[in-house]
């Protein structure tokens, strides 16, 4: 069993990412997340495991230096919230276009703009449809607790480095900031260069006799190339779709209505299931775990079987387009959210329920 | 059949008095000619060769003419988005401390996109190289103002020549980053000679050789010939340059072993 502690989400991502054997994480300050960097500065994870920890001058310039480790083969990480998110697109864009493994961690704040520096889920959009330019796919994980916060973070590395592609773990300001136990995994030493180099022959290390010169890029100015590229991008998320959903169910077994929520809103509409099961309100919840892929099928199968789902999330309803597209037209799905940094409260969630799904 | 051009038995080996060197790839370039671009290309794939540390060295190419350098440079390489090359570098030899690491970037790329970049990446001293090519415009995406283009000077996005009033003046880019703390070595040098490609020769080997002693950045400015984006043939854009280019970037070195030898002139 792993080491047990009470730790804020933010810490647990940055004693993971040390635990993970991750050799770089590259970030630039920003509220609800700094705690990560700041957690790894005091860490001296340089001293413990030889990891690299350096403070880039913007967001533009960590994600640049995440690609050109991850070009390299190394693995590597970065967290910020929504408005160097933002910033970081065009780099996350070059990353996938270039099938580069790193971990992106995004502790989603209110927006648009500036916003606020408060918790909001309102980045569903830019982490699960692309956000940079181009036909590209992240993986993205949807912590709902600390615990997750830590797992995700060895999780993704793992799914980065199988399919050669970022991973995103889309969190919010309350799940950084919240503090809970947390079950720490037993460190994994970093990988030497030696194994680097033997797991990933793709990978630019400096060019023995032996081998090719190797060339990290998203660029090919053929066209029938660059849509052999995409040919490729696409043929490696079906495989994703096929192999990584993760979901978790809850009381759906009796169900007649369906909470659909990701992260911190999950966590909420557990609460508001209790409110509504002592009201004798027969409702589950599905809580996907991934983001991408998502879990269409188990929606689908859902959704033949209840009268209606509220959708709850703290955004103006955009996982909700998901959820239509995989239950179809059978049933009433509605939206339910708050935003600019509002989180609802379980009893409002349970009101939205009565009347917007049981009686309306 | 056609009879080849060059007889291929006069290519014999006691024949050839230089050669290639097999560090750049056999294939053509995607320079213009007359350019002075593959000129470095070779001097830097020469200097690696001699050193001998193809295996150890990991190189940087950014968004502009030489966005195929990594095509071209027969070592592992990484193509960057438009001015971040530095950042790449910062991580690739932070991570990779025992390996050769350099970027090759021009004006635009450097000095107008990647500013910060630049200038973080050399403010912190970290240990690698940059070449910067210096040709006063954007070359690739035909022939636009940099922020490099010197007063008065016609570029498709100034037709009439550059007003500095409007349009800013020319950034002296090297001399402001010689001044940085972080910077061990700053040179400026040209291809447009046989002596000038020596003495360019020259500074990329110091430059890598400096590398080996964890010195901070060296930062070679090559100014160079733009021909199609200045519209002028090969001869004339190398005279031009030399009468005009020159006399506000003038050539030689600028930063030696950590200490400023010459007083740097930022701004005219
Ligand atoms: C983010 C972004 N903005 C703009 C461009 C378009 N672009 C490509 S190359 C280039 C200028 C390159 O000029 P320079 O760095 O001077 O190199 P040169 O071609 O002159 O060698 C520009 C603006 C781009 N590729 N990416
Ligand atoms: S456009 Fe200018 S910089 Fe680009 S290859 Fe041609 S001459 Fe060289
Ligand atoms: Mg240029």
């Amino acid at each position: 069993m792993g080491e047990l502690r009470l730790m804020k989400g933010n810490e647990a991502v940055a004693e993971a990412a040390i635990r993970a054997g991750c050799d770089g994480y590259f970030g630039y300050p920003i509220t609800p997340q700094s705690e990560v960097m700041e957690y790894l500065m005091a860490e001296k994870p340089h001293e413990r495991t030889g990891m690299v920890v350096l403070q880039a001058e913007s967001e533009t310039a960590s994600i640049n230096m995440l690609y050109g480790a991850a070009g390299t083969g190394k693995m590597v990480m970065t967290s910020s919230s929504s408005p160097g998110i933002s910033l970081m697109q065009e780099g996350i864009s070059y990353m996938a276009g270039a099938e580069l493994p790193a971990v992106i961690v995004n502790v989603v704040r209110g927006g648009p703009g500036l916003g606020t520096i408060q918790p909001s889920q309102a980045d569903y959009f830019q982490a699960v449809k692309g956000g940079g330019h181009g036909d590209y796919k992240l993986v993205v994980l949807a912590p709902a607790s600390v615990q997750e916060m830590c797992d995700h973070v060895k999780l993704g590395f793992d799914l980065a480095f199988k399919y050669r592609n970022p991973v995103m773990i889309l969190s919010d300001g309350a799940i950084g900031q919240m503090m809970e136990k947390v079950v720490l995994f037993d460190p994994i030493p970093r990988r030497s260069e030696e194994d680097l180099i033997k797991q990933n022959p793709w990978a630019a290390t400096g060019k023995p006799k032996s081998r090719e010169h190797i060339i990290i890029t998203s660029l090919d100015l053929d066209p029938a190339g660059q849509e052999r590229v995409n040919l490729k991008l696409q043929a490696k998320y079906k495989k994703i779709e096929e192999n990584e959903i993760l979901y978790e169910t809850l009381g759906c077994e009796d169900a007649e209505f369906i909470f659909v929520a990701f992260g911190l809103s999950a966590r909420i509409c557990q609460k508001s299931m209790d409110l509504a099961r002592a009201k004798g309100i027969k409702i589950g919840l599905f809580r996907p775990i991934t983001l991408f892929p998502f879990p269409v099928k188990a929606i689908h199968d859902l959704g033949k079987k209840v009268k209606g789902m509220l959708v709850v999330e703290m955004n103006a309803g955009q996982m909700i387009e998901d959820v239509k597209l995989s239950v179809g037209c059978s049933i009433k799905i509605e939206h339910y959210g708050r935003f600019g940094g509002i989180i609802p409260t379980p009893d409002e969630v349970v009101k939205a329920l009565e009347t917007q799904i049981i009686g309306g | 059949m056609e009879e080849p051009f060059v007889k291929t038995e006069i290519r014999k080996d006691e024949n050839i008095v230089y050669k290639r060197t097999d560090l750049l790839v056999d294939r053509p370039l995607s320079y213009c000619p007359g350019c002075g671009h593959g000129v470095v290309h070779r001097m830097l794939m020469e200097t690696l060769e001699e050193m001998d540390i193809q295996d150890k060295t990991i190189g940087v190419s950014p968004v502009g003419c030489s966005v195929l350098a990594y095509d071209f440079m027969n070592i592992d390489m990484l193509g960057a988005a438009h001015g971040r090359a530095p950042a790449l570098a910062t991580a690739i030899k932070r991570l990779w401390p025992n390996k050769f690491v350099f970027t090759y970037q021009g004006d635009g790329d450097l000095a107008a996109i990647g500013t910060a970049e630049t200038i973080h990446a050399c403010n912190r001293g970290e240990n690698f190289t940059i070449i910067f090519i210096n040709n006063g415009i954007y070359g690739m995406t035909g022939g636009q103002m940099a922020p490099t283009t010197l007063p008065g000077m016609r570029s498709s996005t100034s037709p009439y020549g550059r007003d500095v009033q409007t349009m800013g003046h020319p950034l002296k880019i090297t001399e402001l980053i010689a001044n940085l703390p972080g910077v061990y070595y700053v040179t400026r040098q040209a291809v447009h000679t046989p002596s000038h490609v020596r003495k360019t020769k020259k500074a990329i080997r110091k430059a890598f050789e400096q590398q080996k002693e964890n010195k901070g950045i060296a930062f070679i400015e090559v100014v160079s010939n733009c021909n199609s984006g200045w519209k002028m043939t090969p001869v004339q854009s190398n005279k031009w340059m030399e009468e005009n280019m020159f006399p506000f970037y003038p050539l030689g070195d600028i930063k030696l072993d950590g200490k400023l030898i010459q007083k740097s002139e930022i701004a005219k």
